[in-house]
C-alpha cells in the first residue's frame, strides 16, 4: 500500500434496517486521501455524505449494515475500534449549539478526552488549544451556552485537535454560522491544517466551501458518487456529470432559466 | 452582597466551581419569579426546620401520656390540643415530621438510583438490554402499589421500615421509564456521537454525559410523587401497618384519632393537614423545579 | 413585471425592543423603507432584526416584545391604530407570511389536503367539493408531480421541498397583496431552493403581489430580488438595487460579501470582516 495514503475508503456500503425494507444509505462509495490532503465529499441531503463521514467517525447506529473496507493509514477502520485507533481520527459536527455537552464546561469538554487517552499537563493542554484555536483562557470555565456559535465551534475544533489527531472529519463545520463567522473559521481550520499537517476530510453541501478548503472532492447523489474531481476542474467549471453542472450552476444564485432546466 | 453577587454573574468565571455555583444561580434566579414554587419552598424548607428543631421548639417528644390533660382543646397552653393520652398534638406533629422526612429521605435515596441506573443503561444500549430491563420494570409497574406494599409489611412485619422498603420497591419503574426515554433521545444526539467518537468509554459517557440530562426530570417527577409516597405512608400507617405506636406519624395519629373526629376534631385534623400541607408543598416546588430544570420547557 | 403604483407598504421609524432580565434591548432602530408591487430582500447576519422587521410587520412579536413607528400603513390601513380583530383579518386575507421550516407552519393533524380545502372555504367561501378541486389545481399549480398523493399525505410523510411548495400554495388560496417570507428555502438543498424560488417568482408576476425576503445570503437575495436593505445591528446601513449589490459602498456589505468563499476562488485565507462600532450607532 501506499504510505503517502491517508485515508482509503473502498466499496462501502451502508444500509439501515434489514430485508427488502432495507434503506441503502450508501451504494458502493470509494476515494482515497492522501497524507496532509483536504478531501471534500458534495451532495444534497440523502446523498449519504454525512452517512459516509459517520461511517469513517464509526459513531453509526447500531441498526446500521456497513460492508466495505476502511482504512487510515494501512489500519482497518472495523465496528470495534482500539481507542488509540479512535484517538487518531477526530470529528468535527455540523451544529456547534448541538455538539457541546449543555451541562458541562470548556474545562470538562476540552480535558475528558485529553484525560481518557491518558495525557500528561492536561492544565496547560486545555489553555493552548484555546490559544490555538483563537481563544483566551478567560472562556476555559464558561459553558457553552455562555458562547457565540461561532465560538462554540472553536470549541469543538479545540476539543477535536486536544488528543492530536491525524485526521479531521468535519461533516458542514460552517453551515450554521454567518458567513462572516464562516470566512473565520475557514481560515482557523486552513490554518490548523498547515502548522500540524493534518489530513481533512469534509462534507459539505456548499460547493464554494468545498472548492474553498479541499484539493478533491466527490459529488454524491442517493448513495452513490457521481463524479469524482479536483479542484481545478471544479474552478474552470469543468465538470462531466450533469448532476455536478446543475449543483454549480444553482449555487451561483437565483437563475430562472436555470431552474426550469432542473 | 453586590460583589458576591457580581462574581456569580460574571461572563467569564475563574475557576470551575465558580462556574457551577453560577449555574446554581442562573437557576434560584429563574426559580425565584414563580411564586407557587417559592411557596412550596417554604412549606418544605418549614418541614425540614420543624424537624431540625423539634427538642427545642417541644416541650416533650409527644410520646408519654399524661391521662390527666386529656382531650383538650386547642388553647394558650396546648397549641393543637391534647389527644386520647393527654399528650400535646403540636409537639406529636413536630417530632412526626421527623418521621415524614425519613421516610421522604429513604424512599428518594433508594428510588431515584435504581430507577436511573436502570432507565439510562437501557436507553443508552438498547437491543436486548433495553428489552430485558424495561420487562422486569413492567413487572414492577404491573403491581398495585398499595397492595403490595400490604403484602410485603405483612411478609415482613410492621415497621417504618419495611413500609418504606414496600413503597420503594413499588415506585422506582416509572423513574426508569422517564430516564429511559430521555437517554434514547441523547443517545443520538450530536454530543453523545461525539462523546463516543473521541473514544470516551461507554460507562463514563453514561455516568458523566447521558445520566446528568436525565437527573433533572427524574428529581422533578420524584418531588411531584413525594405528596403519593407521604400519603402511602401515612395510609400504611392509617391501616396499622406502618409506623407503631407510640411513634408520632401523621397516619397514625389520624386511625387513633377518627374516634374523637365528632367531638374534639383536633385531634384528627392537626395531623392531617400536616399531610396536607406537605404534600402540598412538594407538589408546588415539583411544578417550580420543572420550570427550572426540564431543558424542554427553556428556549 | 415591477409596476409602481402608490406605494403598498410604508414604515416609517420603525423600533422593536424586547424586554429581557439584563434590561431592554433594541432589535429593530429606526427602519423606514416604502414598498411598492416589488421584490424586496432584507439581508443581514443573525441578531442583525431581519426577522424582527418581519414579525412586527405582522404584529407577531414574543410577548416581551414591543414596537413603534412614526408611520405603518399597509395600503390605506394604517397598522398602527388597527384593532387586533382588523390586523387578523389582514394577516389571513391580504398579508401572509412563509416560514424557514414548513413542518412548524402546517398543522401536524390534518392532512396536507384538507388543510388547503380548510383555507379555500374560509377565504373563497366555496363548497368543499369545489374547495378540493382547487386544491388540487393548486398543488399540481406548485408543480408537485403527484397531487393526489401528496393531497391525502401528512405534514410528516412529505419532504422539505415538498412542504416549502404546500406552504406556498396555502399562501396563495387568499390572493395576498403581500408576502412575507423568512428564509424560505434555507433549509432546502440549493437545487430544490432554485425550483422554490422559481415558483415563488411566478406565482407573484401571475398576481402581481410584493414580496419581503428576509435572508442571510447576500447572493441569493440580489440574484431574486428587485431591491435589498443591508441590516446591521437593528438598522438599515444600505438599500441597494439588486444589480448594483456589487458596487455596494458600506463597509459592512462589501465586507460580507468578500468574506464569502467562491467556486472559483484560488483557496487563499479569506478576508474577515472587521466590525467597527460606528456601524451600530
Amino acid at each position: 500500500m501506499n504510505p503517502a495514503v491517508s485515508v482509503e475508503v473502498t466499496g462501502l456500503q451502508v444500509a439501515f434496517g434489514r430485508g427488502r425494507r432495507a434503506f441503502r444509505a450508501v451504494r458502493n462509495a470509494g476515494f482515497s486521501v492522501e497524507a496532509g490532503g483536504s478531501f471534500g465529499l458534495v451532495g444534497e441531503s440523502g446523498s449519504g455524505k454525512t452517512t459516509v463521514l459517520r461511517a469513517l467517525a464509526g459513531v453509526l447506529p447500531p441498526t446500521a449494515q456497513v460492508r466495505g473496507r476502511m482504512r487510515m493509514h494501512g489500519e482497518s477502520l472495523g465496528a470495534i475500534r482500539p481507542r488509540a485507533l479512535r484517538r487518531r481520527m477526530q470529528m468535527v459536527f455540523q451544529d456547534p449549539y448541538g455538539s457541546l455537552h449543555p451541562r458541562h464546561t470548556v474545562d470538562r469538554i476540552l480535558g475528558e478526552p485529553a484525560r481518557v487517552h491518558g495525557l500528561d499537563s492536561i492544565d496547560s493542554r486545555i489553555d493552548e488549544a484555546l490559544a490555538g484555536v483563537g481563544l483566551d483562557a478567560s472562556f476555559r470555565f464558561r459553558y457553552p451556552h455562555q458562547l457565540s456559535g461561532g465560538q462554540r465551534q472553536r470549541v469543538a475544533i479545540a476539543r477535536a485537535l486536544i488528543i492530536e489527531p491525524d485526521v479531521v472529519l468535519l461533516d458542514e463545520p460552517t453551515s450554521a454560522l454567518d458567513v462572516s463567522v464562516q470566512a473565520e473559521i475557514l481560515n482557523l481550520l486552513q490554518r490548523l491544517r498547515r502548522e500540524r499537517t493534518l489530513t481533512f476530510v469534509l462534507v459539505s453541501h456548499d460547493l464554494a466551501v468545498v472548492s474553498h478548503m479541499a484539493e478533491a472532492l466527490v459529488v454524491m447523489r442517493a448513495g452513490e458518487i457521481v463524479e469524482t474531481l479536483d479542484v481545478a476542474a471544479l474552478r474552470t467549471a469543468a465538470p462531466q456529470h450533469p448532476y455536478s453542472r446543475h449543483l454549480l450552476r444553482a449555487s451561483r444564485g437565483y437563475d430562472r432559466a436555470a431552474a426550469s432546466e432542473f | 452582597m453586590s460583589a458576591v453577587r457580581a462574581w456569580l454573574l460574571t461572563d467569564i468565571p475563574q475557576s470551575r466551581r465558580q462556574a457551577q455555583c453560577q449555574r446554581f444561580f442562573l437557576a434560584w434566579l429563574v426559580f425565584r419569579r414563580n411564586g407557587s414554587a417559592v411557596a412550596g419552598l417554604a412549606i418544605v424548607a418549614t418541614l425540614v426546620a420543624g424537624a431540625l428543631l423539634a427538642p427545642w421548639i417541644t416541650a416533650s417528644a409527644g410520646v408519654t401520656p399524661d391521662l390527666g390533660d386529656r382531650l383538650h382543646a386547642p388553647g394558650s397552653a396546648h397549641w393543637f390540643g391534647t389527644d386520647e393520652l393527654g399528650r400535646d398534638i403540636f409537639d406529636r406533629v413536630m417530632w412526626g415530621s421527623r418521621i415524614t422526612l425519613y421516610i421522604v429521605g429513604l424512599v428518594s435515596v433508594i428510588v431515584v438510583p435504581i430507577g436511573l441506573a436502570i432507565g439510562v443503561v437501557a436507553g443508552y444500549v438498547g437491543g436486548w438490554v433495553d428489552s430485558a430491563l424495561m420487562r422486569l420494570t413492567d413487572v414492577f409497574l404491573a403491581f398495585p402499589r398499595l397492595i403490595l406494599a400490604l403484602a410485603f409489611v405483612a411478609a415482613l412485619g410492621p415497621g417504618l421500615e419495611n413500609a418504606v422498603l414496600a413503597i420503594a420497591v413499588t415506585s422506582w419503574s416509572p423513574y426508569a421509564r422517564i430516564a429511559r426515554a430521555e437517554a434514547l433521545t441523547l443517545r443520538r444526539s450530536d454530543f453523545i456521537l461525539a462523546a463516543r467518537s473521541q473514544g470516551i468509554p461507554h460507562l463514563r459517557i453514561i455516568a458523566g454525559h447521558v445520566a446528568p440530562m436525565c437527573v433533572s426530570s427524574v428529581i422533578v417527577r420524584l418531588t411531584l410523587d413525594m405528596a403519593g409516597i407521604i400519603l402511602t405512608a401515612a395510609g400504611l400507617g392509617f391501616l396499622g401497618l406502618g409506623a407503631q405506636p407510640p411513634t408520632p406519624e401523621w397516619g397514625a395519629m389520624i386511625a387513633l384519632g377518627r374516634e374523637y373526629l365528632l367531638d374534639q376534631w383536633w385531634v384528627p385534623a392537626f395531623p392531617g393537614i400536616a399531610i396536607l400541607v406537605v404534600s402540598l408543598g412538594f407538589n408546588l416546588l415539583g411544578d417550580g423545579l420543572r420550570d427550572v430544570l426540564d431543558p424542554k420547557s427553556r428556549d | 413585471m415591477v409596476e409602481r403604483r402608490d406605494p403598498l407598504l410604508i414604515v416609517d421609524g420603525l423600533n422593536v425592543t424586547f424586554d429581557t432580565p439584563h434590561g431592554a434591548v433594541a432589535a429593530v432602530r429606526d427602519v423606514s423603507f416604502t414598498l411598492g408591487r416589488e421584490k424586496l430582500g432584507i439581508v443581514g447576519e443573525s441578531g442583525s432584526g431581519k426577522s424582527q422587521t418581519g414579525r412586527a410587520l405582522l404584529g407577531l412579536l414574543a410577548r416581551n416584545g414591543r414596537m413603534s413607528a412614526r408611520q405603518l400603513s399597509f395600503d390605506d390601513v394604517d397598522l398602527l391604530r388597527a384593532g387586533e380583530a382588523e390586523r387578523h383579518a389582514l394577516r389571513g386575507r391580504r398579508i401572509s407570511m412563509i416560514l424557514q421550516d414548513p413542518k412548524f407552519s402546517l398543522n401536524p393533524v390534518m392532512t396536507v389536503g384538507e388543510q388547503i380545502v380548510e383555507a379555500f372555504r374560509v377565504h373563497a367561501g366555496v363548497s368543499r367539493r369545489e374547495a378540493r378541486d382547487r386544491a388540487l389545481a393548486m398543488l399540481e399549480a406548485v408543480r408537485i408531480r403527484e397531487p393526489r398523493y401528496v393531497f391525502d399525505a401528512w405534514p410528516h410523510e412529505i419532504s422539505g421541498g415538498m412542504g416549502q411548495r404546500v406552504m406556498i400554495a396555502m399562501m396563495m388560496v387568499p390572493e395576498p397583496d403581500l408576502i412575507i417570507a423568512d428564509e424560505p428555502t434555507s433549509a432546502l438543498d440549493v437545487t430544490v431552493q432554485l425550483q422554490v424560488l422559481a415558483l415563488l417568482d411566478d406565482m407573484l408576476a401571475r398576481r402581481g403581489a410584493a414580496l419581503i425576503f428576509i435572508s442571510h445570503d447576500l447572493n441569493l437575495v440580489a440574484s431574486f430580488c428587485d431591491r435589498v436593505l443591508v441590516m446591521y445591528a437593528g438598522r438599515v446601513v444600505e438599500t441597494l438595487g439588486a444589480a448594483e449589490l456589487h458596487g455596494a459602498r458600506h463597509p459592512y456589505t462589501r465586507g460580507l460579501l468578500a468574506c464569502q468563499p467562491r467556486v472559483d476562488g484560488d483557496g487563499a485565507d479569506l478576508p474577515t470582516l472587521h466590525r467597527d462600532p460606528a456601524w451600530a450607532r
